[in-house]
């Protein structure tokens, strides 16, 4: 295997952050670590403030139900001078998933964070304004988990009732 | 009851410091706005003809792409990608299955590479020709919008000869492209590469001394170099403000880095000088479409990987093989290793990528797709901050954002 570029990144990290840094991989040139939640604002903003992390370019969440905790939350960071990525991965769990935000530390986290609440239900503490994005304000449930049925929701038209009505029965 | 002697005539002081602090006024533009290109709504907070507060609400277009993903294996998933930028569909494709073959790390042969940057480099010059007719449209130009229709159509023509259809080309495959060129599109490509230059110069002629245009454009919707980058704007609103980062350069895919082209870069970060940008990134492409064609490989257009592309039909009749593949990857396609990877492209609006989590089935676990248009749109609210609600309308047009990108 040969010794990827990002390797003294992690060194500097695990040196720093010791246990909070809890795993790191490099899968296909993709560098990835693995913080604890209490500790991801202050690996945010090292990476931001001395390692020159400047551009967020997503975050997102991966749910699986069969693990405990149950959510991986990931945001992805570049460095636009030295074109370098960082995947930066925390964890969530049931019943009350809720991660720390980065908006403290990338501004452009917004609607990314707003966007995962609101088809993940991840909560953010301290997000400036968690509402959902995507799916209107009265919407119930997160689509993107992994129990919410695909093709499940109920559609009412003006002429029908919804009581009693399963959702397969209106799919036809 | 006062009389005409005693009602004063005095100056009140006039102008707008002195008038009383007005009520603020909410005002829904959209969803079904002529300007908002799409369904987007915002609600802007006006005071008089100033807005003092926007509030985009994104979400009328949002089809479940990412869900949907889920449960559609690798290959069919192409069809998904396409209709989401609906104006660049070609670069999703791309990009898709540039997340694919990363991760499942597939070989794709010269001539594939050589036929994406084709049709990606197409579907730049026909994205940002729309986006020149449209702006131009809500800023008055009609005559514009004919004009940049017009030669958006010469591509459209070169989409349905090569791929069957107009838009929604789907016409990547894991591992390469699925049709070889057909005979005589690379002269109806070199046709349009030749009548093309004239044209942008005919469109530039057009818009880019006029007065008009100027006034409407110039000094409006200031983004600066370090607020382009916290707002993490992408593409040419990125690359307007200052800031050199273009995917095909920075991170070169496809063959890029085989290619002469410079990435032009704007100095004001204001709404003329994306104008200017996405005028120049067309001449840019051209340039790109001729180097292809004057250097186009030869040789096979799909890997001959048979665990991820079918065999070519002729084999079917003669190797068991090839039948017992080709049955596998249309039942239930090929597996992914575990594990997730990011991969990204440069499309008309900026970086887009596809971060893919797979567990090992045929299916991604994951598929989060990380839209330019979303990313280009978030700093709305504090562009309009301040402005006319006449430069509201200039400063939507010049983000090119295209909703069922962000709603995805």
């Amino acid at each position: 295997m040969t010794v990827s570029a990002s390797a003294p990144l992690v060194e500097r990290l695990g040196e720093r952050f010791k246990q909070a840094l809890q795993e790191s991989s490099d899968f296909r040139g993709d560098l990835s670590i693995v913080v604890d939640p209490a500790a991801v604002v202050e690996v945010a903003r090292y990476l931001k403030d001395e390692e020159g992390f400047d551009y967020l370019l997503y975050a997102t969440a991966v749910d699986w139900p069969a693990r405990d905790p149950r959510f991986t939350v990931v945001w992805e960071v570049r460095s636009l001078a030295n074109k370098t990525r960082i995947r930066i991965k925390t964890t969530a769990t049931m019943p009350d998933p809720h991660v720390p935000s980065l908006t403290s530390v990338w501004t452009a986290a917004n609607w990314h964070e707003r966007e995962t609440w609101d088809l993940l239900g991840i909560k953010f503490d301290g997000h400036p304004d968690l509402r959902r994005l995507l799916m209107p304000d009265s919407w119930e449930g997160h689509p993107l988990r992994k129990d919410y049925v695909s093709f499940g929701e109920p559609v009412i038209f003006s002429d029908q009732k919804l009581e009693g009505l399963e959702p397969d029965a209106i799919r036809g | 009851m006062p009389s005409v002697a005693e009602t004063s005539f005095a100056q009140e002081p006039f102008g707008p410091e002195h008038e009383p602090p007005t009520e603020w006024m909410e005002l829904n533009m959209g969803p079904q706005h002529p300007s908002t290109h799409g369904v987007l709504r915002v609600r802007l907070k006006l005071d008089g003809e100033i807005v003092r507060d926007a509030d985009a609400d994104v979400g009328y277009l949002h089809t479940g792409f990412e869900k949907s993903f889920e449960d559609k294996t690798y290959t069919q998933g192409i069809t998904f990608s396409d209709r989401m930028d609906y104006l660049a569909p070609p670069i999703n494709n791309v990009g898709f299955v540039a997340a694919v073959e990363k991760l499942i790390g597939v070989e794709v042969p010269p001539r594939a590479q050589a036929i994406r940057v084709l049709m990606m480099e197409l579907a730049r010059i026909a994205s940002h020709e729309l986006w020149l007719g449209t702006a131009g449209l809500d800023l008055g130009v009609y005559s514009g919008f004919f004009y940049a229709w017009r030669d958006r159509e010469l591509v459209l023509d070169l989409n349905e000869s090569y791929s069957g259809v107009r838009m929604m080309t789907s016409f990547t495959r894991v591992g390469g492209v699925a049709w070889d060129l057909p005979e005589g599109w690379l002269d109806q490509l070199q046709r349009f590469i030749d009548v093309m230059p004239g044209r942008i110069d005919d469109f530039e002629a057009m818009l880019s001394d006029n007065p008009i245009w100027h006034q409407r454009l110039k000094g409006v919707g200031v983004l600066s170099r370090q607020a382009a980058i916290e707002a993490g704007v992408t593409g040419p609103m990125l690359r307007a403000s200052g800031v050199d980062y273009d995917v095909r350069k920075a991170f070169p895919y496809a063959g890029y880095e085989q290619y002469e082209f410079d990435v032009p870069l704007g100095t004001n970060g204001d709404c003329y000088d994306r104008y200017k940008l996405r005028v120049q990134e067309m001449r840019e492409s051209l340039k790109i479409l001729q180097q292809v064609i004057d250097s186009l490989p030869g040789g096979p257009w799909l890997t001959s990987d048979r665990k991820v592309a079918l065999p070519p039909r002729a084999e079917l009749s003669k190797s068991m093989e090839s039948v017992i593949h080709h049955f596998r990857l249309v039942s239930e396609g090929f597996k992914g290793p575990v594990g997730d990877v990011y991969a990204f492209v440069e499309s008309p609006r900026g970086e887009l990528g596809f971060y893919l989590v797979s567990d090992g089935t045929n299916k991604p676990y994951r598929m989060k797709v990380r839209p330019p248009s979303f990313c280009n749109l978030q700093p709305l609210r504090q562009l309009v901050q301040g402005v006319l609600v006449a430069d509201v309308i200039a400063i939507m047009g010049s983000m090119d954002f295209i909703l069922g990108d962000v709603d995805r």
